[in-house]
């Protein structure tokens, strides 16, 4: 079953990384930067993206793109963004 | 000195000037060796000082040319007229730049020359480029209202460039007897931080609820809307009862004349003797921009909006308020994030790439009190057309509806993403 998982997960990832070709990842995740601080380290309020896992970080703007979690700003902001979008961004503070 | 703008001295020779001028300790230029080329950055603002930082993480030699050694933000700079914050709270060197590389000439660009790509300093040398960015902000229209000019700003101030403006004003609110009228005139569109008037007016009436209770806040606006209007207004009515005052264009708000003697300004229609006087006027680009007439005769410099590139004048880009970038309105996060696209762009057209197809944020927070904040967000692409516009669906204002605790954490969150994008910018 975990392999299975695993195994959907990884094709998703495929598939979104030739989608997200469209808008160049790191542009997507700099622009996150304003808020969350340089490569997602935030010194003060707001959390922190670095360090988060890809898959956490990708499930969370989903949350907040089809308002399954309550936030200030966040659920305006995610729903600016495919879902392959979400995941190039998630990539790319994953794999920081 | 001599300029070295000449077309028979190579770049390396020009640099080695402006390296001599600037060899007072500002530390050693980084090795040419792995640089796609050199980029030259005017200002360091939001925009410019974003552009050197994500510059030289892609690899790119950078020069950043500013006049002041330290930059006081516009962003929070209402706060300090509140007295929630004190000036240094806003005010940010340029050591993390430095540290990144950044070769940082404390200098004032008099001239462009975009035939031989240089820019001349008011120190006497030149600074050749492979690709410049510009990010200077704006200027002033004096004139426009009679009476006001330079002069004028220092009995009336503007406070809309932050630093000693800021602090003028705040010594005249604090100088004021309670019972004054404080007046603030806001400028029709566009201009620098739209809701940035109306957060300042909401401030100023914290700092006269705490301190001067029975005086009163004057917006005479040119608009008869503006940013966050429902927000701001529920906010006031919720904090400051009936302090702030707002009287739109149709009623008679346009400031056409002031006389800062008798500190009288006249609208339309009225004559209002004030206390306090904050005239913000109606705003165009930084005037360095005419020395290469990137406005095209108009008061913003019209750019593509993939790679920030002058329309006018290739190999120079533009960012931030003097640029006009689509949908976007002119704000420090703006110009935060149209650097870093721009910067991506240049560091491609250098090594012969295509530029990377760019995505922006923009969040705009005002604090209507200490513990009440607000915002409008927006996610920007390029439509087919070329222009930066908003992604439908996406973005909006807070929730009218939202209880004390949502204000609350937006007003945590404008100090923490003072706190990341000053971080972004300068760290």
């Amino acid at each position: 079953m975990r392999a299975l998982l695993i195994s959907i997960f990884g094709m998703c990832m495929l598939a979104t990384a030739a989608a997200a070709d469209e808008t160049a990842p790191a542009n997507l995740a700099n622009a996150c930067a304003g808020c969350h601080g340089t490569d997602g380290k935030s010194p003060g309020q707001i959390p922190m993206i670095a360090g988060m896992a890809a898959a956490d970080l990708a499930a969370e703007l989903r949350q907040f793109k089809n308002d399954q979690k309550a936030a200030t700003v966040m659920n305006r902001i995610a729903k600016g963004y495919t879902e392959a979008e979400i995941d190039a961004i998630a990539n790319y503070f994953g794999g920081m | 000195m001599a300029r070295t703008s000449s077309s028979g001295s190579s770049r390396r020779d020009v640099l080695k000037l402006a390296g001599l001028a600037t060899a007072a300790g500002f530390g050693v230029r980084p090795a040419f060796s792995q640089s796609p080329g050199h980029v030259v950055v005017v200002g360091g603002g939001f925009g410019g000082a974003t552009a050197a930082k994500y510059l030289r993480r892609a690899g790119v030699d950078v020069t950043l040319i500013e006049t002041n050694a330290t930059f006081a933000t516009c962003p929070f700079s209402n706060t300090v007229l509140g007295g929630i914050n004190e000036i240094d709270a806003i005010t940010h060197g340029y050591d993390g730049l430095a540290a990144h590389g950044v070769q940082v000439v404390p200098d004032t660009v008099t001239g462009i020359n975009a035939a031989n790509k240089s820019v001349s300093l008011q120190g006497g040398t030149a600074v050749s480029y492979d690709r410049l960015i510009l990010s200077p902000g704006i200027d002033f229209k004096w004139g426009e209202i009679e009476g006001y000019d330079e002069a004028a700003a220092e009995v009336m101030p503007h406070a809309w460039k932050a630093g000693a403006q800021t602090e003028l004003l705040r010594r005249q609110l604090i100088a004021m007897d309670d019972g004054g009228v404080v007046a603030i005139a806001a400028p029709g569109n566009p201009f620098r931080c739209p809701p940035g008037p109306y957060e300042r007016a909401s401030l100023i009436a914290h700092y006269l609820k705490t301190h001067k209770p029975a005086s009163k806040v004057l917006i005479l606006d040119s608009k008869d809307s503006f940013s966050k209007q429902g927000l701001f207004q529920a906010g006031w009515a919720e904090l400051y009862g009936d302090m702030i005052e707002w009287v739109p264009f149709s009623s008679g708000g346009n400031v056409a004349r002031v006389d800062p003697a008798t500190m009288t300004v006249y609208t339309d229609f009225d004559t209002h003797v004030v206390n306090v006087a904050n005239i913000i006027p109606a705003q165009r680009s930084n005037r360095l921009v005419d020395t290469a007439d990137l406005a095209n005769g108009g008061d913003w410099c019209p750019i593509n909006q993939l790679t920030f590139e002058s329309t006018v004048q290739p190999g120079i880009h533009i960012l931030g308020d003097a640029s006009i970038a689509g949908a976007m309105p002119k704000s420090g996060f703006s110009a935060n994030a149209q650097a870093k696209v721009c910067a991506a762009a240049i560091a491609a057209l250098l090594r012969g790439d295509e530029p990377p197809s760019p995505s922006f944020i923009n969040t705009c927070y005002s604090l209507v009190g200490p513990d009440y904040g607000i915002s409008v967000a927006a996610v920007y692409r390029l439509n087919a057309e070329g222009a930066i516009a908003g992604v439908e669906g996406a973005g909006g204002v807070s929730p009218g509806d939202a209880n004390a605790e949502f204000r609350k954490m937006e007003a945590e969150y404008a100090r923490g993403w003072y706190a990341s994008i000053t971080s972004d910018m300068f760290g």
